[in-house]
């Protein structure tokens, strides 16, 4: 399957140690931003509550991985990967994130 | 060789696990026993009352019989035993043949001979099946009586106060607990049952029970007086079980009581009794501790062990009820010989303190403490390690002076033979080999040595040697709150205030590593909050905030929100009632009545949040911070100005008080109640902060819980007036917010707190810590910057961007879908959603 970079939004509208909701061709995506400056982008879908949920989770590091806790029933999601801490068969979507200057992009 | 046992109560359990221990499968045992459950915890019976059951009181290992191969007959009477034959028969008609018998048949409780003491309705208090009874016919009972004013009865008619019952206790003697304490004692303790709401009837002797006009009986008394009641317990002493000891030959006392000597034995040389079915020395030991410290020498000296011997035992108590200290030890009434006497009274803080010493005043003998019981373990030590005075003894019943330290000796001048919990005879040296042999904690110490396991008099002092011995080992107690911080809550509170932090960068920087958690980020957020009190959502600490707080809604299954707006003490005008109404009519909101006396609108989508939000706060609603871990609800009754039994405008107070702490973070949430009267329609004392009026003031309780595990609230201080009432809950909450583990509600804290109420009692109300001046400055400081953080977010465009679920489209999550119920909406099921059936318009 062949991925297209699609622009989002502009990187300070990502307030840093939070997430913003995104529509990018019809599937919702979650788009955090950590102190150090990186941008990662997962599923919004938490499969635990079946919600839209996981651009207001807190984002983190546990056992030296970057994860975000869902809000809902708090499982860890890895933000590279999608994994979930808790439960290893539960993987979400984790999406490639591309930055250009004040630009946004993501492969989807 | 073949041991039999007959009774299966605390005492022989006890017996049967130091002989499992060290005789293994060696021998072969049969217990005989009556009841239909092995051995369960008789002391803390009452707790069956308050939703602990039959299996959470049993003291047998789930698997002790298959483990030891040991036999256990539940249901089983031995009816006789023949010493020639050595056999005892039951009433099942076996006929079980031993080398060994062991009796420990405990006691009943006696009933006096009045006529009608067997009609429906009079029960007494002693098994599982009583209080299975009591329950029964308290659902039926308004009114209930207790006979008898002792340790026990007293413990029944708290009982009997928990289940609703107007209640009432009749005493034969002329003052309450006659064998444990003195007159002085008796008058104060007296006092302090009657403020519970129990009568109280001493010097009564009741002469029949027969029909009532208003209740079910009438007790007619010999002065004439006349008592109606629903239902009735005996709890006038018990009578030690020893009908089989007596009709096999074995020697009873003239009182009853099967005698045995330093070891155990009874008239026969291959029977032994223990527990409370034993007289020793001319004296039944009615408590528990003594039995264990029989079943000890008793299995000892049947397995030929060396030379252990009962010598007595210590009958020191500290009455268990909530809201009432007493404590006795030793000699309370002074009657050695010779012996002098110190007595504190304090009529207006409800304080009575005798301390009986020897003749040249070196040594303790006994003591009365009626309304505080703080010294009761350091006397008791000092009594049971006979260890010398001090030279101003009295300095030990004194309140302290200020400045001067309060405690007369620390856990560190104990000597190693010092009995730390008398229950489970276990020694300060028991307690220092389990820390070498690597114990850590208390739940540690409980599961190796038993310690605290009983009545649980013992764990604040328990505690406290642990901690010094832990300290003197140089162990290093681990509270780290998360992987990112080697600190716990109280250390971050503390680092945070002392240096000023005020952002989550610093700290970590400073104090931690990594990224954080979320964990340890609301933690953060919640302590700057309760020190700095900036807007949550201001920029950096925006992102230290959980969903609920950052959305200051509630969040629900399907990602929609909940709004609550404060309704202070749950007074709402029409006009209030209207406007949520339209409210929530405009925006197709479900409503519902809060257990919190308010009204929760659900179903909000984040972004509707902000303009109902602007409409409510435009109506002059607040912020209720149900999302917060922060102070909720002040629940009240309608109190004075309209109840027929009101005492205090609990409604006008409940306000105040609400709007006094409206929105302050804490280590987990905090709710308040005001009553108006005694009857407690407001349940205050199922509150964290819970305020009772009463005909001079106030009456304040703290540390009650609702919820997983509920928890009576504790009185603090009685008759407070308004200011001072203010006072202590400052310092109350502001100790706990400086104290308390993250998530850890005041109910916990406090029973995690060493030293425990006394403790409390002394912060808050003596300063002892000198911080009660400082702690009220803080909270004055948050009373005076508090802002409602609605009003300040809609006026915030930044903070409002953050309510758009798409930062790059106006679309709304389509995941979100609502179906009809009852008139009103409710979230889709997942089934609802793929066949889209009835979906409401929104
Ligand atoms: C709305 C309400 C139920 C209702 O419809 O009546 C409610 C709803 C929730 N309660 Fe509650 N509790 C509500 C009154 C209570 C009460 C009764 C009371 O306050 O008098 C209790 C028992 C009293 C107590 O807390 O001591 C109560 C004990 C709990 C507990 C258990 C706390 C405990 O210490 O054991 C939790 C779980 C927790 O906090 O960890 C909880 C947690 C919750 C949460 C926050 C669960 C969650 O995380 O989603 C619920 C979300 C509320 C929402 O979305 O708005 N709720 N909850 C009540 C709101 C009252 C209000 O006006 O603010
Ligand atoms: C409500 C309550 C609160 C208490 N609070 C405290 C306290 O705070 N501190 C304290 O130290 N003590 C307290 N006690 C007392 C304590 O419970 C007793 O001291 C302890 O249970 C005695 O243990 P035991 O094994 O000797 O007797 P029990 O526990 O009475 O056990 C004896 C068993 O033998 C059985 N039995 C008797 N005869 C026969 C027979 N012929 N055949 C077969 N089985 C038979 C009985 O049914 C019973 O199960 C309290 C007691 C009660 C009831
Ligand atoms: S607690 Fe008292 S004042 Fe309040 S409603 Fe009940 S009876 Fe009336
Ligand atoms: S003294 Fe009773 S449990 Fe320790």
């Amino acid at each position: 399957m062949s991925s297209t970079l699609v622009k989002v939004c502009k990187v300070h509208d990502i307030p840093v140690n939070l997430g913003v909701g995104a529509l990018v061709k019809g599937e919702q995506v979650a788009l955090f931003h950590l102190p150090t400056g990186e941008i990662y982008a997962l599923g919004n879908f938490d499969p635990f509550s079946e919600a839209n949920v996981l651009s207001r989770g807190l984002v983190g590091d546990l056992q030296g991985q970057k994860v975000v806790a869902s809000p809902i029933y708090k499982h860890h999601f890895n933000l590279q990967t999608g994994e979930c801490l808790e439960d290893a068969g539960v993987k979400i979507p984790a999406y490639a994130v591309v930055v250009q200057g004040d630009e946004v992009y993501l492969a989807v | 060789m073949r041991i039999v046992m007959i009774g299966h109560g605390m005492v022989g359990q006890r017996f049967l696990e130091t002989l499992a221990a060290r005789a293994g499968d060696m021998v072969h045992v049969t217990v005989i026993a009556e009841e239909a459950r092995p051995a369960y915890d008789r002391v803390q019976l009452s707790a069956f009352f308050n939703g602990k059951t039959a299996e959470d009181l049993s003291v047998t290992p789930h698997d002790f019989f298959d483990a030891t191969g040991y036999q256990l007959k539940l249901n089983t009477r031995a009816t006789g035993i023949d010493l020639a034959a050595k056999t005892v028969s039951t009433a099942t008609g076996e006929v079980v043949p031993f080398d060994k018998l062991v009796l420990a048949t405990g006691s009943y409780p006696f009933v006096p001979p009045v006529p009608g003491n067997d009609r429906e309705g009079c029960l007494v208090y002693r098994t599982i099946e009583d209080l299975e009874a009591i329950r029964d016919a308290a659902a039926k009972s308004k009114v209930g009586v207790v006979v008898g004013g002792g340790l026990l009865g007293l413990e029944a008619a708290k009982a009997l106060k928990d289940l609703g019952l107007q209640t009432h206790v009749v005493e034969f003697a002329p003052r309450l607990m006659a064998v444990q304490i003195d007159d002085g004692g008796g008058r104060l303790l007296r006092r302090k049952i009657e403020a519970l709401g129990v009568g109280v009837h001493t010097e009564r002797n009741t002469k029949e029970i027969v029909d009532g006009e208003t209740c079910r009986h009438a007790m007619n008394f010999a002065d004439g007086k006349v008592l109606e009641t629903d239902m009735i317990l005996f709890s006038a002493g018990i009578r030690p079980r020893d009908e089989l000891a007596k009709s096999s030959g074995l020697m009873v006392g003239p009182r009853g009581g099967i005698a045995i000597d330093n070891v155990c034995r009874t008239s026969h040389e291959d029977v032994y009794a223990i527990g409370e079915c034993a007289l020793w020395d001319n004296k039944i030991y009615g408590l528990v501790a003594p039995g264990y410290s029989m079943a000890d020498v008793a299995c000892n000296h049947l397995l030929n062990g060396h030379h252990k011997e009962f010598l007595g035992a210590d009958m020191s108590t500290k009455l268990k009820l909530m809201g009432v200290d007493v404590a006795s030890i030793g000699d309370a009434h002074g009657s050695t010989p010779g012996s002098l006497t110190y007595v504190y009274v304090d009529d207006r803080a409800e304080i009575y303190k005798k301390l009986v010493v020897s003749s040249d005043g070196k040594k303790v003998l006994g003591a009365v403490l009626v309304g505080d019981v703080e010294s009761y373990g350091d006397l008791l030590q000092l009594k049971l390690n006979d260890m010398e005075l001090p030279d101003k003894p009295e300095v030990l019943i004194l309140p302290a002076m200020e400045g001067s330290p309060r405690k007369a000796f620390g856990p560190d001048a104990l000597p190693m033979s010092a009995v730390i919990c008398s229950c489970n005879n276990v020694t300060k040296g028991d307690i220092c080999s389990a820390i070498d042999g690597g114990v850590k904690d208390l739940p540690g110490l409980k599961a190796s040595t038993k310690l605290a396991t009983s009545c649980g008099g013992c764990s604040a002092l328990a505690g406290s040697v642990l901690k010094c011995e832990l300290e003197k080992r140089g162990v290093e107690v681990k509270k780290d709150l998360c992987e990112h911080f080697a600190f716990s809550r109280q250390e971050l509170f503390h680092l945070i205030k002392v240096e000023g932090i005020r952002s989550f960068d610093e700290l970590v920087s400073k104090h931690g590593k990594g990224l954080g958690c979320d964990i340890c980020k609301p933690t953060a957020g919640s302590i700057f909050a309760s020190l700095w009190n900036e807007h949550i959502l201001k920029k950096p600490l925006a992102g230290l905030q959980d969903t609920n707080d950052y959305f200051l809604a509630n969040m629900q299954k399907d990602g929609t929100y909940s709004i609550v707006p404060r309704i202070p003490g749950g007074e709402i005008t029409p006009d209030g009632l209207i406007t949520i109404g339209a409210i929530a009519k405009k925006y197709n909101l479900y409503t519902k009545i809060t257990g919190g006396q308010r009204i929760d609108l659900f179903g909000a989508r984040m972004e509707q949040l902000p303009v109902i939000w602007k409409e409510l706060v435009d109506a002059g609603f607040e912020s209720g911070h149900a999302y917060g871990k922060s102070v909720r609800t002040v629940k009240s009754c309608v109190g004075s100005t309209w109840c027929r039994y009101g005492v205090g405008d609990s409604v006008g107070y409940a306000i105040d008080i609400e709007n006094r702490y409206r929105g302050l973070r804490s280590p987990h949430k905090l709710k308040f109640a005001v009553s108006g009267c005694t009857r407690e329609c407001a349940e205050a004392q199922s509150k964290d902060v819970g305020i009772i009026a009463t005909e001079k003031g106030w009456n304040l309780y703290v540390c009650g819980n609702g919820g997983m595990k509920p928890r009576h609230a504790e009185l603090l201080a009685s008759d407070l007036d308004r200011e001072t009432l203010i006072k202590y809950v400052d310092r109350f909450l502001m100790f706990y917010i400086r104290t308390a583990d993250r998530l850890q509600r005041t109910s916990v804290w406090r029973d995690n707190m060493e030293g425990g109420l006394e403790y409390l009692k002394a912060v808050i109300i003596d300063d002892s810590l000198g911080i009660g001046e400082e702690l009220e400055k803080q909270m004055q400081y948050l009373v005076d910057t508090f802002e409602c953080e609605w009003k300040a977010a809609i006026n915030d465009p930044e903070t409002l961007k953050r309510f758009k679920p798409f930062v790059n489209s106006d679309e709304t999550d389509s995941n979100v879908v609502f179906v009809d119920e009852r008139g009103q909406i409710r979230p889709a099921t997942g089934a609802e959603k793929k066949g889209r059936i009835a979906v409401a318009e929104v």
